[in-house]
């Protein structure tokens, strides 16, 4: 078991601490279990289980530091990687940007971040969660592919200025992608959560076996500019490309925060008044730790405001030479959401395009925001409000700036899994209206 | 040579520490232990044999042990300042058994023998979980027995043997040669890696090989404070299998190409790069927007290595034709029925493009896979027909080839190895053209230099390329630098557009140093390599945007 309890994490870092002899030390502890199965072709393909526990150690002397690590934890193993981080830090250069370790910071009571119930899946869960989306895809047509991944964490942190965090995590990833077994539809569904009772993987694959079985034959449509309604996956996407928020890049000029002629975007109205998005370690539905990796407390934040630059985010350096408060990077992002479901901003919408989720998004100009990517598994015309057929995938380019300037509707707000990765997001699905579709691609 | 000297030596230590990509099992470790073998060969081979052992008695019919060591390091700075210097290490070993006709796997960093065999019964309780839901046994090709061999990169100057202080030295002379030539802001960085891998397998291999791969980097920026414009140029440089030769800047490497800029060939001039690097983003602020439509375009090899990656190398990779990858990285439009019919029209007659894991200097170049295959070069694309896939040991049945691929590959010790992409490149055009003589022959065009934004869909159909420098072709001639430029097509029409392809005078190799792929996700190297290629009537956007 690499978890260990707060008591034990910090009674080896007391020690660790006690053997310093340079200006100051602070070290770090942090260990993983963490489980998966991925399946493909309705048969299990891989699975397995990782552990690991780790200690850091950096000891400074002025602005002079060295790190050393070790996964060994009797008091000899300990005083030595303590005595070869200050070898270290005497032989390195000074470093201009070195910040001094925090005090003893005060967090905002006990996080919410760990789940009993998923700390204990067992490898025969995830067997069944396997079985259960592969069964009902081998008796419609579809093949099924798809990936459990589980997770139990600890960090902690303790300093010779008397600071100690501890924060202990879980979490569980599920997505599937159904594909018809004449190759012409495909569909895709997820879950993510803390606690793996508030995730259903069974209904995440009747729901993609549905849209496989539902997307099959899609119809050509010509790109051009199109309303949308996109399921909160799809928005999420979207979203969390305009949320690279770091002020030392706005300051410099470097980013799409930078204001024209000199400094920040903060207070100016960039997108619709509408969207309020903001951060807080202590969200019932996306917990995150409640503070990041030099100790810093993260507290409740807006980012946008009735669509006003709130924050950006500020390390301890960059702080102090603009001679502001520190800002701690986010451990989540939290976009208000609306009423209205898929169903009705469908029923809403004339004309329009239902998108399940995007793929393959990237840069294309940092200045604007802009970005490509494509539909993929399941995309469907809406007409008269109502879905009249499924249609070929389209390829966008399309700044999330431009599109939260032509919000239409805010949906329902969801936990979501995204393309490409998991931004640990609460986001809502949306009706946007003018969405740039560029080109159509024929991959199902 | 001794610790302390080594130190003494470097300047410098392990310092700080920052998001980089390491695996999740690497540690910081002093630069003098990197130096420091871990287990000599004969104590791997013993400790590969309790594994060995230990599975098969507990019933595997088949299993593979690798003892793995990888060593990065970063070297970071920005401007005048060093940022960062991190050398990490991950040492371990990976288990994978048959049993009952289904894979099981397990990893470890307690390379003991009892650390060993507790992995070795781990992988075995894995497979025989797992059989419960397998419908058919693996089947794996086979594979001569090796005996006891060994591989190296053909490295001149190992760069992990290569004081610090020479690569901070270097890094920020670079970087004060783009300040002085304008450069607002500059990051640097060479980030090198060595993977030291013993394979052995209960067929009677035992593989040492020691691998060795270098991405130097640059990244210039100018801020136009009055038009609120930003542009930034990477460094021309190419992530190479080599060793610290690579940063010797021959003059003889270097190459005077259309436009007048200098891109290089099996070495690298940084320094020199820097300074140009920080010119032409002055220029690319200020050139002109694109008009929107057909071009023929002149692809340079810094910019369609990524294409060819992109477009080619992974449709032809048969774990994703077969399904495998269907929830993540997706399937590919060359499905089996196109390649059966021995004729299906991939591209122009000029177009031939192989998969070789032998390729001198590449970032692929193995000499024996991660399940114990001898690597080789072999066709995908023969004179504009799909006549091949890239696939593996447990694979190859399926398209009724008896012999793997030898493309197999594990980011590490602690992850299963599986299907990944070998070097896949364009072969250089039989015609005798330069590439002056190809933009001579252009009338309305856009030559393309240096990889830069790019997307493909999930089947590697449509797609979208952008790129770093654009220059205008008008009769025969480069006119200008233009912005806002990416180019769309669908793979089939586009590699049907090729209609020139320079002779292997212009052959050069780029590369992707962080190829992902696979649930939990890896990372892979590879390089792909051409000359400069024409493809005519390209569809052109205009990327520009008014916020």
């Amino acid at each position: 078991m690499a978890v260990l309890s707060k008591d034990e994490a910090e009674q080896i870092l007391k020690k660790v601490i006690g053997f310093s002899k340079a200006d100051g030390i602070q070290a770090t502890l942090n260990g993983n279990d963490g489980g998966n199965i991925r399946y493909a072709r309705n048969s299990v393909s891989t699975s397995g289980e990782d552990s690991n526990v780790n200690l850091g150690v950096q000891s400074y002397f002025g602005k002079k530091a060295g790190t050393a690590t070790i996964n060994e934890f009797d008091d000899a193993s300990l005083e030595k990687v303590v005595r070869r981080s200050e070898e270290l830090a005497q032989l390195a250069p000074e470093n201009p940007e070195f910040m001094e370790p925090l005090p003893q910071q005060t967090y905002g009571g006990e996080s919410k971040t760990w789940s009993e119930t998923t700390a204990k899946i067992t490898p025969e869960y995830r067997a069944k969660v396997a079985s259960d989306s592969i069964s009902p895809a081998s008796t419609k047509d579809v093949t099924a592919a798809g990936f459990l991944e589980d997770s139990r964490n600890f960090n902690a942190l303790a300093n010779s200025k008397g600071l100690f965090a501890y924060n202990k995590a879980t979490g569980v990833n599920f997505t599937v992608t159904m594909r018809t077994n004449d190759g012409t539809g495909s569909g895709w569904a997820a879950g993510t959560a803390t606690d793996v009772s508030k995730i259903n993987p069974s209904l995440a694959s009747k729901i993609a076996i549905d849209k496989a079985l539902n997307s099959r034959n899609a119809k050509a449509l010509e790109p051009g500019k199109y309303t949308v309604v996109l399921e909160s996956s799809a928005s999420a996407d979207l979203v969390r490309l305009m949320l690279n928020m770091n002020a030392r890049q706005a300051d410099e000029g470097r980013s799409f925060y930078s204001k024209k002629g000199g400094g920040t975007k903060i207070g100016e109205k960039i997108v619709d008044e509408r969207v309020n998005i903001y951060t807080d370690p202590w969200h019932e539905d996306v917990p995150a730790s409640p503070w990041v990796g030099d100790g810093q407390a993260r507290k409740k934040m807006d980012l946008i405001k009735g669509g006003v630059v709130s924050n950006l985010f500020y390390d301890r350096y960059w702080a102090a030479q603009k001679n502001v408060a520190p800002v701690p990077f986010g451990g989540n992002s939290i976009m208000e959401g609306g009423t209205a479901s898929i169903e009705d901003m469908i029923k809403d919408t004339k004309k329009g395009v239902l998108v399940t989720r995007f793929w393959y998004i990237r840069p294309v100009d940092p200045q604007t925001l802009l970005f490509t990517g494509l539909t993929r598994d399941g995309t469907f015309y809406i007409e008269n409000g109502k879905i009249k057929h499924p249609i070929k995938n389209f390829r966008f380019n399309e700044s999330p700036i431009i599109m939260l300037n032509n919000l239409e509707t805010l949906g329902k707000q969801e936990r979501v899994v995204t393309s490409e990765g998991n931004p640990n997001g609460f986001i809502p699905s949306m009706k946007i209206r003018d969405f740039t579709f560029s080109s159509l691609s024929d991959a199902v | 040579m001794k610790r302390r000297e080594f130190i003494q030596l470097t300047g410098l230590g392990a310092a700080g520490a920052m998001m980089l990509p390491l695996s999740s099992h690497a540690n910081p470790v002093e630069v003098s232990l990197m130096l420091t073998p871990i287990l000599d060969i004969q104590q791997k081979k013993q400790l590969a044999d309790v594994a060995l052992n230990a599975a098969k008695s507990m019933g595997a019919t088949y299993t593979d042990v690798r003892i793995g060591r990888y060593l990065n390091q970063f070297v970071v700075t920005r401007e005048k300042k060093v940022q960062n210097i991190v050398n990490t290490e991950s040492f371990g070993a990976g288990i994978r058994v048959i049993v009952n006709g289904t894979w099981g796997f397990a990893a470890s960093n307690n390379v003991t023998p009892d650390g060993i065999k507790k992995t070795a019964e781990r992988a075995v309780a894995i497979a025989k979980a797992n059989s419960k839901f397998q419908k058919e046994p693996v089947k794996l090709a086979q594979t001569p027995s090796y005996g006891e061999v060994s591989w190296k990169t053909p490295i001149v100057k190992n760069a992990f043997e290569v004081p610090i202080k020479e690569k901070v030295d270097l890094l920020l002379a670079a970087n004060a040669k783009a300040m002085e030539k304008g450069a607002n802001f500059v990051n640097s960085q060479i980030f090198l890696v060595n993977e030291q891998k013993y394979f052995a397998s209960s067929e009677g291999s035992y593989i040492d090989q020691d691998v060795h791969r270098i991405l130097p980097g640059i990244n210039v920026s100018v801020v136009d404070r009055n038009s609120g414009q930003f542009k930034s140029r990477p460094a021309f440089s190419s992530p190479v299998g080599m060793g610290y030769e690579y940063l010797d800047g021959k003059a003889e490497d270097k190459i005077k190409s259309p436009g007048g800029i200098i891109l290089y060939n099996k070495s690298y001039d940084l320094i020199e790069d820097a300074g140009m690097a920080a010119e032409q983003v002055k220029q690319m602020i200020s050139a002109k927007s694109v008009e929107p439509g057909k071009y023929d375009l002149v692809l340079e090899p810094s910019h369609l290595w990524l294409t060819i990656h992109e477009s080619v190398g992974h449709p032809t990779e048969l774990d994703r034709v077969l399904g495998y990858e269907a929830n993540f990285a997706g399937t590919s439009f060359l499905t089996m029925d196109k390649w059966e019919t021995k004729k299906f029209n991939f591209g122009s007659k000029l177009v031939n493009v192989v998969a070789d894991k032998t390729q001198v200097g590449s970032l692929g170049a193995v000499g024996y896979d991660d399940e114990g295959v001898k690597c080789k070069k072999w066709d995908l694309i023969k004179d504009g027909v799909l006549v091949n896939y890239q696939a593996i040991r447990d694979q190859v049945n399926i398209i009724g080839q008896k012999e793997s691929h030898g493309c197999c590959y594990s980011q590490s010790w602690s992850d299963v190895q599986f299907q990944r992409m070998a070097n896949v490149s364009l072969q250089a055009g039989k015609e005798q053209v330069t590439p002056e003589q190809m933009v001579a022959g252009v009338e309305k065009g856009i030559y393309i230099v240096k990889d830069g934004s790019f997307s493909i869909d999930q089947q590697r159909y449509n797609f979208q390329f952008g790129g770093v420098l654009f220059f205008e072709i008008k009769n025969g001639k480069i006119e200008g630098m233009l912005k806002d430029v990416a180019y769309q097509a669908n793979t089939q029409e586009f590699w049907n557009s090729c209609a020139q392809i320079c002779d292997e005078r212009d052959y050069r190799l780029g590369g992707a140093f962080n190829d992902g792929k696979g649930q939990p996700s890896q990372s892979n190297a590879v390089s792909h390599g051409s000359a400069t290629a024409r493809f005519n009537g390209i569809n052109v956007i205009n990327t520009g945007r008014t916020i």
